[in-house]
């Protein structure tokens, strides 16, 4: 006699023992903490933030350590705690002009005012895996890094290039910005909600966007006018103050691209410009975003939609990468009553088949 | 299952604001039957496509005198079932049952029960993609003006030309329905099987698509008809087995494969069903 | 033919920024007439047909439709919805390129098969037998009915569209350079296949073609346009044997001349 099969509440909570043994790995290894995830895997932090779209170094370092590793789950985690948490307030928008700098380059002129500053980068490293570091580190001695960076002015390049009239320039707009968490995205979307849905939408998504557009899939001859990280100041206006009081710091990475030319016969050729923002030094993010960001304004700057870059619906439908790995990943959840149904009836196409060709014999 | 909300969250999870937001949603859907209304769908602690839609709709609309009834495949312990069902009994403390009968509220992926529901009960449907036309048209606002414009000329195409190349039109499942004569409606992944149970049934049956952010719904006695032509009538499954368990001839059966020579049994996808059924021939 | 127009433009104008692309177009059009306008690229012909056809929206004028239920209606100041739905069951387009007008996808009974199945018909083979008669009707054989359009040369992709936009008799159709980008003996084959059906269903046509010979053929009147601007019209034959405008006589010659 069959016994239907039960037991789904057990297995489930033997599932969970074995992920939180797994979580853990070999006990004679130490347990990783939080502050060493937040310390030692910082982008990894400033990833998750991003796409979590939730700042706080502490819960994104938890939310690694949750997911084992897995960035997307634990971006995931983010955003689902994101949700429980009430609105207090909506920010002054950060003014990355004033930003205290740690890394500033520019590949659009040799020099800028404030100079070129490196900051603490891949670029330049060789990509030799470093033995000496399984072993661990050694402090570095004070004595061999950079002294701070002079707290000169620096002028944002596309200041620089605005002032001559180069470069478009960003009309403010009449209206708040929309809400992406507010209001489901609908299409045709404005830039600022297309920024927000880029913002957190998943780094290796938007790179491959980005890559396919220097490839020749909507090509808009970008340069990086400037990429600069550093710390932002966050300001808020508390109506019984009725004006701005810091709330305290966050660090950003901004990438500005400078792009294809455009003129008309009302408005002389200007550069056209991609915008990138993301936490930390998520760079490679930042440059990404800007290059899509770009792209995606090909229909208001008069240019043929024709790679996938610049396909709108397209982009932002598959951009956030909580949606994609859920309904991917749906498939494992049993769909055995749509493929009987299936099976009935492919079944009975084939008993359709086989009687037209008795029927022709 | 303990008769205290878990402390630290708000009653069924989402704070009121949210769900005010989502049920003004519901009115809207209520109000124009099979359409379908964009809503602000927030993270769910379940990810997108295990049912936040459903489970968003039902933490709106669910009070503590409520007795919800969780369904996957018919069935009350698939897994997502029980996990679901655990999430409402730690954010909102409600009984729960199995019993279809008792049940106020039931949430449901791929199937409506066999037991016809009643006036008063309300059914949530998990949705993964709420647009009828998406496999024609993936341009939402293209589908969008076609819903507008009552444009479903292209749906009749993909059904012609099913009868053209096979003799039959080839959706099994999520068969597409005209609601109220005026919206075309995906009924969720249910078997064209269960379709028939949704027209003018006298429950509230709401759908809720989390990750596409949409709802809609059909109001107790709304006409559903599924598509078809006249010479090419809509038809639904049927089996030469009855049930093993509890002799059923006219439920939605699971075929299970039992062995490594294929043989198969046959048994009620509707749990609660095949359990009621069972009870009766036995006279309990 | 019946006393009163079925369309009357009036005063026509589409402008992109400073340019006319057309303006002060008027004329009526009534049941079974083919009316053909000619110019040059340029010359506004395909904007008036897109401003009659409800695809461009005018800056002046009116374009008044007597509807299949005898009402009146202006396309001009009608709004969106309606003007798409009346546009869709009562006015044709057949475009220049075939697979503008066609879906490359579905198989040509489908095809011809969609617009009425749009309109309510639910008969699979009704539908199926409408199909196969208009295929027969376009001079395509029966046996294609299930053939899907990319197998089709190109004279016969144009026939479907045809088949596509008359199968609901829609009593007024428009025509974009319908025999455009076909070889000299499909031109042929197809401007008498036109003209029969125009002929057999009475319909009124407005007709764009750079072509004179086209025009000759099909119209029983004419519209010269020249940069967005009627410069001569009249009946067809008269046009074109005793040309009154100088750009219309210098149309005229260079067909002679070629």
């Amino acid at each position: 006699m069959y016994v239907a099969v039960k037991g789904g509440e057990a297995a489930i909570d033997a599932a969970h023992n074995l992920l939180a043994e797994r979580r853990r790995g070999d006990p004679a290894v130490a347990e990783l903490d939080l502050a060493q995830i937040r310390e030692q895997l910082s982008l990894a932090v400033d990833r998750v933030m991003a796409e979590g779209a939730l700042h706080d170094r502490d819960l994104a370092a938890l939310a690694i350590k949750q997911a084992r590793g897995d960035l997307v789950e634990a971006i995931f985690l983010l955003r689902a705690y994101r949700t429980t948490l009430p609105r207090l307030a909506v920010s002054e928008p950060i003014d990355t002009a004033r930003m205290r700098i740690e890394r500033r380059i520019s590949a659009a002129f040799k020099d800028v005012p404030g100079g070129q500053i490196l900051g603490p980068t891949f670029d330049y490293t060789h990509r030799l895996l470093d033995f000496a570091l399984a072993a661990g580190t050694a402090p570095v001695p004070p004595a061999d890094l950079p002294a701070p960076a002079p707290a000169g002015p620096m002028p944002q390049v596309a200041e620089i290039l605005g002032g001559e009239g180069l470069i478009e320039r960003e009309a403010a707009a009449e209206d708040a910005p929309g809400d992406l968490t507010r209001a489901p995205l609908a299409y045709p979307a404005a830039r600022d909600v297309r920024l927000q849905a880029l913002a957190r939408g998943d780094e290796g998504y938007l790179l491959a966007l980005g890559y396919s557009t220097q490839r020749g899939y909507g090509r808009n001859h970008p340069f990086a006018a400037e990429i600069r990280q550093g710390h932002v100041s966050v300001e808020i206006v508390p109506p019984e103050l009725g004006f701005a009081v810091e709330i305290g710091e966050i660090a950003v990475c901004e990438c500005q691209m400078v792009n294809q030319f455009m003129g008309s016969e009302a408005a002389p050729p200007q550069f056209t410009s991609g915008y990138g923002l993301s936490f930390g030094g998520a760079e490679r993010k930042a440059m990404a975003m800007a290059l899509v960001d770009r792209a995606l304004r090909a229909r208001e700057l008069g240019e043929e939609v024709l790679a996938p870059a610049q396909d709108q619906e397209f982009v932002l439908s598959h951009a956030d990468n909580v949606e994609a790995s859920g309904f991917v990943q749906h498939l494992k959840l049993p769909h055995y009553v749509d493929f009987q149904s299936e099976l009935e009836l492919l079944r009975r196409l084939r008993r359709d088949w086989s009687a037209r060709r008795e029927a022709a014999e | 299952m303990s008769a205290l909300a878990s402390p630290g969250y708000n009653f069924a999870y989402l704070d009121e604001q949210t769900k005010r937001m989502i049920r003004r949603a519901i009115l809207k859907a209520v109000a124009v039957p099979g359409y379908q209304v964009p809503f602000a769908g927030r993270e769910m602690p379940l990810p997108y496509g295990w049912g936040t839609g459903g489970i968003q709709v039902t933490a709106s609309i669910i009070g503590p005198e409520d007795r919800l009834k969780v369904i996957d495949q018919g069935a009350d312990d698939t897994t997502n079932a029980v996990s679901i069902r655990r999430f409402f009994a730690k954010t909102a403390g409600v009984a729960t049952t199995t019993r279809t009968r008792e049940a106020t509220i039931i949430q449901t992926r791929h199937r409506i029960p066999e037991t016809p529901l009643a006036a008063g009960q309300i059914m949530v449907l998990q949705v993964p993609v709420p647009e009828p036309l998406r496999w024609l048209e993936p341009r939402e606002t293209e589908t969008r003006r076609m819903h507008a414009e009552a444009d479903y000329g292209s749906m009749y195409v993909k059904l012609y030309e099913d009868i053209a190349r096979v003799g039959r039109i080839t959706a099994a499942y999520d068969y597409p329905v005209m609601v109220n004569g005026r919206y075309l409606m995906r009924p969720s992944p249910i078997p064209r099987f269960d379709n028939p149970k949704l027209d003018r049934s006298p429950a509230l049956k709401l759908f809720g698509a989390g990750r596409e952010k949409r709802i809609f719904a059909l109001p107790p006695h709304t006409p559903v008809k599924s598509l078809d032509f006249e010479d090419h009538p809509f038809t639904i499954e049927r089996w030469a087995q009855r049930c093993q368990r509890c002799g059923s001839g006219e439920s939605f059966l699971d075929e299970i494969v039992v062995d490594d020579r294929g043989t198969r049994r046959f048994v009620c996808s509707d749990t609660d069903h095949c359990e009621t059924v069972l009870e009766r021939r036995r006279g309990t | 033919m019946s006393e009163a127009p079925l369309l009357e433009v009036e005063r026509l104008a589409k402008r992109y920024g400073e340019r006319f692309a057309c303006r002060e177009v008027s004329f009526s059009l009534f049941p079974g007439e083919v009316l053909a306008v000619v110019g040059e690229s340029g010359s506004g012909k395909t904007t008036l047909l897109n401003l009659i056809g409800g695809r461009l929206r005018p800056d002046a004028g009116a374009v008044r439709f007597r509807a299949a239920d005898g009402g009146v209606l202006d396309l001009a100041s009608l709004e969106e919805a309606a003007l798409r739905r009346l546009v869709r069951r009562e006015i044709g387009f057949v475009h220049q390129n075939p697979r503008d007008g066609l879906r490359l996808g579905v198989s040509a009974g489908a095809n011809i098969g969609e617009p009425i199945m749009a309109a309510g018909a639910r008969h699979y083979a009704a539908i199926r037998r409408a199909a196969a008669s208009w295929l027969e009707r376009v001079e395509i054989e029966v046996s294609r009915l299930d053939d899907l359009p990319a197998a089709f040369s190109g004279g016969m992709q144009q026939r479907l569209q045809i088949a596509r936009a008359l199968v609901t008799e829609p009593r007024l159709v428009l025509m974009d350079e319908p025999t455009g980008g076909l070889d000299v003996s499909v031109q042929a084959r197809l401007l008498d296949l036109l003209r029969r059906l125009v002929d057999d269903l009475g319909i009124a046509v407005v007709l764009v073609t750079h072509d004179l010979g086209v025009a000759r053929l099909l119209a029983h009147r004419l519209m010269v346009m020249q940069r967005g601007e009627v410069v001569e019209s009249g009946l067809a034959d008269q046009i074109l044997d005793d040309p009154q405008h100088p750009y219309t006589q210098l149309l005229v010659s260079s067909v002679l001349a070629a």
